[in-house]
């Protein structure tokens, strides 16, 4: 017999707790890179001098360059600089940082995608920059986005098993830990795979029913 | 700067074997794409349905998982893959179930009348797809293409992780050697950046290469936009 199910079903609880943590570097780490592409994004179209195009670099060098060397950079380089958390704070901050530049995109369309009136009805109005902001601009742009951000989230909950790679034990880690201290990596690589598979298709499902009901207004 | 100039040769061969293991799961996700989403297009269930599970489950599951699975556990079935041809078909598969929903959705956006003309012509439902929908759809595959390109090329760091010595290996190599971390990593940060702006030149030129006209160029980077952001 190929599969152990005795096997499988006692290292079952240990696959949990590292989706258990997979699953909090997902909220945090979307919750860090929906704010911080929110204001990359309206950096970026403040046109500010030196600093949008300076943000408008970083966005696309992120976006250009791989997390998993992201993540080296943060967990090898910034130790020798005195800067070092630990593993599971390093993850979170560097795949927060790498899919911010990517919803920082997603915000710019959402923003993009917000009639020339609204910001002319805004201007008649003399609403203040604040205000226009605010309560006009990004209420709107937000609701095209949500989906987006549901599909982000997604992609950072399967991507996250790269930061395995800088000792963060989630489920990648775990499953491998397992593996290598058994000799027997078949049951608990496939039980990781379904397990990633269990979250992620029902959510993905989710989001395409979301996509639907925050369908642009306009 | 002085190890990143000593050990060059060491990251050359790395670059080469990343550029390697691009071009090849480059085509299999090409092949795969191909083949997956004209399958789950068929109105025959016996293709259309194991192409969706297919779709479901590589998309569904880290594409770590799926490389460490060829890797360590297919090894229980009897099948020992070299580890760059294990890298090579996870990354191949993985994005080819990526750019099988972008060959669906191209083709199912397709404008009704041209079946319906090839129909009315007597055209045979192969012949059809190969002379008429294929090359119409794929001005409309290529923005989202090259995205799936581009993301192919930064997975491929992930190999590092099943021991192919591709440009991160090598990083990872000299690092532990000279300790000087700061400028091996900053060089291949770099590297990787151009790499991944040559593919987005390189889809560029293809885009205006394969454009119908200059009127559908500008209809088809509005649709792109809008790809970009269904697509991700």
């Amino acid at each position: 017999m190929i599969w152990d199910n005795n096997f499988a079903i006692s290292v079952f609880p240990l696959l949990l707790e590292g989706l258990g943590v997979t699953v909090q570097i997902t909220l945090l780490g979307t919750l860090l890179a929906a704010v911080l592409g929110l204001v990359f994004a309206v950096l970026r179209r403040l046109a500010i001098p030196v600093l949008s195009p300076v943000v408008s670099f970083l966005v696309v060098f992120v976006r250009g360059t791989p997390l998993l060397v992201q993540a080296y950079c943060a967990f090898f380089v910034l130790p020798a600089y005195g800067v070092s958390f630990d593993a599971l704070t390093t993850g979170v901050v560097v795949i927060g940082i790498n899919y911010s530049a990517y919803m920082a995109e997603v915000y710019r369309s959402g923003i993009q995608g917000v009639p020339k009136g609204q910001w002319e009805a805004a201007t008649a109005l003399s609403l203040p920059g604040a205000r226009t902001w605010g309560r006009i601009i990004l209420p709107q742009a937000i609701r095209t986005v949500v989906p987006m951000l549901g599909n982000y989230l997604i992609q950072m909950f399967k991507d996250s098993a790269v930061l395995s790679a800088i000792t963060v034990v989630e489920l990648m880690a775990t499953a491998q830990a397992i593996g290598s201290s058994n000799f027997r990596y078949l049951e608990p690589l496939t039980m990781a795979a379904l397990l990633f598979l269990a979250v992620s298709y029902p959510a993905s499902r989710l989001v395409n029913r979301l996509e639907r009901r925050y369908a642009p207004q306009h | 700067m002085s190890a990143v100039m000593d050990y060059a040769p060491l990251l050359w061969q790395g670059l080469l074997t990343t550029i390697l293991v691009t071009v090849l799961s480059g085509a299999l996700c090409v092949v795969v794409a191909f083949a997956a989403g004209l399958a789950r297009l068929s109105r025959h269930r016996f293709l259309s349905w194991p192409a969706g599970i297919f779709i479901e489950v590589f998309r569904g599951t880290s594409l770590l998982v799926q490389m460490f699975w060829l890797f360590f556990a297919l090894p229980f079935f009897g099948i020992q893959l070299h580890p760059v041809t294990a890298a090579v078909l996870a990354l191949g598969l993985n994005e080819g179930a990526y750019a099988a929903e972008v060959v669906r959705g191209a083709i199912a956006s397709r404008a009704k009348g041209q079946t319906e003309a090839c129909i009315a012509l007597g055209m045979e439902p192969a012949l059809r797809l190969r002379r008429i929908i294929i090359p119409q759809s794929i001005p409309a595959m290529l923005p989202p293409f090259g995205n799936v390109m581009v993301d192919l090329l930064k997975n491929t760091s992930l190999v590092s992780l099943v021991t192919v010595a591709d440009l991160t290996f090598s990083a990872q190599m000299i690092r532990s050697t000279t300790g000087q971390t700061t400028a091996i990593f900053l060089t291949i940060l770099v590297v990787y950046f151009v790499l991944s702006y040559l593919l987005t030149l390189l889809t560029g030129w293809l885009e205006r290469r394969f454009a119908l006209d200059r009127k559908a160029l500008v209809a088809q980077r509005k649709e792109s936009r809008l790809m970009k952001v269904g697509a991700a």
